[in-house]
């Protein structure tokens, strides 16, 4: 037994091994990202893991092999459970042989989302179990009774981590020891073929199923009551640490209920917990999910007690949690004086630091190149822009992202403005990674109906925005192998895109030229700009300012370039910040950029 | 041993590696340590703050407001704008080099560092103010802004440990190749006042 400092996702990653997890498949999203990073860089030769094209791809590739026997973990993030979700639906119908856990990691705040969407819903909807853990610790145990739960039941899992746990860290005792899982094999059998017949036999299964896991819930150890009182409160996830560090500076009696199997709802122990309760705050990130439940067995029992949560507004509806706003809450439910912080006076003013794209970042350069093209034709465009770094071309002064919306949809906007409006210039930018996730089936919907659209490909070599992780363009697999890089430029032309052409975006006149071009082209055109990220190679040469420098800042009001700043009106270049792009010095009007020597 | 401090800086300052070198640390004296930190999305160039608490299993990932023990500040506008974690008896640790946001030469909120020292000068119980720049020159690289800052930290008695301790850590987790010079960064913070 060893203790070490893990990050959540980390003590999971270990915490699938321990339980002896077979395969293991994902697509990059924060916060759930280095979990199958974590198992990839600590597995042995017996696990494999890899990086789907997509999620919807990752879960059917694991379902694959739990119909074997084998311990399978997807992992995502909550807005690729969307995509997912065709076959997740399914699966809980037809059900697995080999533990299978699907890892969806929620992001209240949201912090790096689209949405605040809760996974708990998910779970009810597709009548899966779903455990919810506080602390890395637990998290790091409680995998494993997901993987024990899924093999009792013949059901797929879901673990719901949020931000605050998935990249928190805590003192986490692992264990050496670790289970073995042999694969049985598959065997032929009508229970694997989806028919309405087997559908509707299964429904009545799954709902079985549900009563019987309610009572397990009742009865697990992650799930616990304590203190006594008419007062109760309710902390699910990490919003028990909150409730519990409220809680340790207040001698009002209460009673307190920590939940961490959302679905299906532990009635037994819930009503355990009601008992001479007179009202009860409910303490969650994201949805009323349990206090919901909460009503329902009230409801159900007749039981006069009064739930607060979201639904009464006694708590935010949305946001993360924070110890202020739970203390708060408690607060004013105790009938506590709120304890107030010491008075602060005025700050001084303090600059902001909106995320911006990195120093050096050719993104900056191929928006810039798109937008003087633009500017050059006197075309009005519209650029739909999609997920990844490049969603901070929208920042000022760039400003270059009109519309984002999910992971591919850049492609298909640019498709609908463009029918509504045929005589504007619809430009749709692109990552590499999003491109294979799903950008292509916009490209053959486009090409199929003859729309007359311009596509950027930010080829970076690289999902760069979730940590650098390799995907089908790049040919690295997540096994340490090599394999036939996948180009780009070749699936476009097998989609029948008659127009591709590749510009290096650093190459400012040059790429401007080739935008011109595509966009002139009647019908799809497609321009790949390949730069890698500045992450993965070395920077070239510093550049600096020459005393030839007119002070007339166009360099930095262009691009806003986060290695240059202009103090007292004379812009200085951060030398260690810049990576030597060469970008600024295309811009300035006297030559007064050069590389440092 | 029970310790609140939290570590606030720009991306790409190495901030969330002090914190985690505090809390592995920690731990190797058999102390409870949690950690979290707010990130943007901005991959560098972002406000970066690391939680470290020690010393507390039941405690929640976050320091709340005026709670904290310490703050080491990495850039003054980032110990700044989390001074309302320290409390009213805390200790402050204070890079003064500014690293001002291209933003504010876009027309945005200027930068008055001087406003700003004076401003945590009057703040905590103790404040250290070092400068990050020379520190780092000697060291000749800015990448060990870091291990430098928990040398000075060291030497002030802001955290309760020794350099044979954290240099313990450090050679536990991080790279061999960077030892040396983790080394020389952690003497160079230890012996800060040679070099003001
Ligand atoms: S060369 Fe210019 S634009 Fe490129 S990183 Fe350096 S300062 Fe920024
Ligand atoms: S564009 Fe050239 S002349 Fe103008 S401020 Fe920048 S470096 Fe100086």
């Amino acid at each position: 037994m060893k203790t070490k400092l893990l990050m959540g996702n980390e003590a999971i990653a270990l915490g699938a091994i321990r339980a002896g997890v077979n395969v293991v498949c994902g697509y990059p999203g924060t916060p759930s990202t280095e979990v199958l990073e974590t198992i990839a860089k600590n597995r042995s030769n017996d696990i494999y893991v890899e990086w789907s094209v997509n999620e919807k791809v990752a879960l059917e590739v694991a379902a694959g092999a739990a119909y074997t026997g084998a311990r399978t973990l997807v992992t995502m993030k909550q807005v690729g459970l969307n995509v997912a979700s065709d076959p997740l639906m399914s699966l809980a119908y037809i059900g697995v042989k080999g533990g299978m856990v699907v890892l969806v990691a929620d992001d209240p705040g949201p912090i790096s989302s689209q949405t605040e969407q809760d996974t708990r819903h998910f779970a009810r909807y597709a009548h899966l179990p779903v455990f919810d853990p506080a602390t890395p610790e637990e998290a790091y145990t409680m995998i494993g009774e997901a993987f024990a739960l899924s093999e009792k039941y013949n059901t797929p899992v879901l673990f719901r981590p949020t931000t605050q746990v998935c990249h928190a860290c805590a003192s986490v005792e692992t264990e050496d020891e670790r289970y073995f899982n042999k694969i049985a094999g598959f065997i032929k059998d009508p229970k694997w073929v989806i028919f309405p017949r087997l559908s509707y036999q299964n429904h009545i299964k799954i709902d079985a199923n549900e009563a019987k896991i309610s009572q397990d819930f009742s009865v697990s150890p992650y799930n616990h009551i304590s203190g006594q009182g008419t007062l109760g409160i309710v902390g699910c996830g990490v919003s028990f640490t909150y409730v519990t560090e409220a809680l340790a500076t207040s001698n009002t009696p209460v009673k307190v209920l920590k939940l961490a199997t959302p679905h299906p709802f532990p009635d037994k122990l819930v009503l355990q917990f009601l008992q001479g309760l007179e009202q009860v705050l409910v303490v969650e990130e994201l949805d009323p999910v349990v206090e919901e439940n909460l009503l329902r067995l009230c409801g159900k029992l007749g039981l006069a007690i009064q739930i607060l949560g979201k639904l009464t507004k006694d708590m935010p509806v949305a946001g993360k949690h924070s110890y202020e706003i739970v203390a708060a809450a408690i607060s004013k439910f105790l009938g506590q004086e709120q304890t107030a912080l010491s008075e602060q006076t005025e700050l001084p003013p303090l600059p902001v630091r909106p995320p911006v794209l990195c120093a050096g970042c050719p993104h900056r350069a191929s928006f810039y190149s798109v937008k003087q093209a633009m500017k050059k034709a006197g075309h009005k465009a519209v650029f739909t822009g999609d997920i990844g770094c490049y969603t901070l071309g929208n920042a000022q002064p760039l400003d270059m992202v009109d519309t984002c919306l999910c992971m591919g949809a850049g492609i298909t906007i640019a498709q609908g403005l463009q029918l509504a409006e045929p005589d504007r210039k619809q430009i749709a930018f692109i990552g590499d990674s999003t491109f294979f996730h799903t950008g292509i089936p916009g490209i053959i919907n486009a090409v199929y109906n003859e729309n007359d659209i311009t596509v950027i490909i930010l080829d970076n070599s690289t999902t760069a925005m979730t940590g650098h992780q390799p995907h089908p363009g790049t040919g690295k697999t997540m096994m340490g192998n090599i394999s036939e890089k996948i180009s780009i430029e070749n699936v476009l032309k097998g989609c029948g895109v008659t127009f591709v052409t590749k510009a290096n975006p650093l190459n400012l006149a040059q790429a401007a030229e080739t935008v011109t071009a595509a966009v002139n082209h009647k019908g799809v055109s497609v321009v790949i700009f390949e730069s890698p990220c500045i992450a993965i190679v070395k920077p070239n040469a510093v550049q600096e300012i020459k005393e030839t420098c007119i002070g007339c800042k166009k360099c930095i009001k262009e691009i806003g370039c986060p290695a240059m700043s202009a103090v007292d009106d004379k812009v200085t270049i951060n030398p260690h910040l810049c990576y030597g792009c060469q970008l600024c010095g295309q811009i300035c009007p006297v030559q007064a950029i050069g590389g440092l020597n | 041993m029970r310790i609140d401090c939290l570590l606030a800086g720009v991306g790409g300052q190495g901030t969330v590696l002090a914190s985690k070198i505090i809390a592995q640390t920690a731990i190797s004296k058999h102390c409870f340590a949690r950690t979290s930190e707010t990130i943007g999305m901005a991959q560098r160039g972002g406000c970066v703050v690391s939680h470290v608490r020690i010393g507390d299993k039941n405690c929640s990932p976050a320091i709340p407001q005026g709670m904290a023990d310490l703050i080491i500040g990495f850039e003054p506008a980032e110990a700044l704008r989390n001074i309302g974690f320290l409390k009213p008896s805390g200790q402050l640790l204070v890079n003064t080099r500014p690293i001002i946001p291209v933003t504010s030469s876009l027309g945005g909120i200027s930068y008055q560092v001087a406003d700003m020292i004076h401003y945590l000068q009057s703040t905590g119980q103790q404040v250290v103010f070092v400068d990050g720049q020379k520190l780092c020159a000697a060291a000749s690289t800015t990448k060990v802004l870091n291990v430098i800052m928990l040398g000075v930290a060291i030497k002030q008695e802001l955290i309760p440990f020794s350099r044979e301790g954290v240099l313990q850590t450090i050679s536990e987790n991080l790279p061999a190749k960077f030892l040396e010079l983790n080394k020389k960064a952690l003497e160079i913070g230890y012996n800060f006042q040679q070099y003001l």
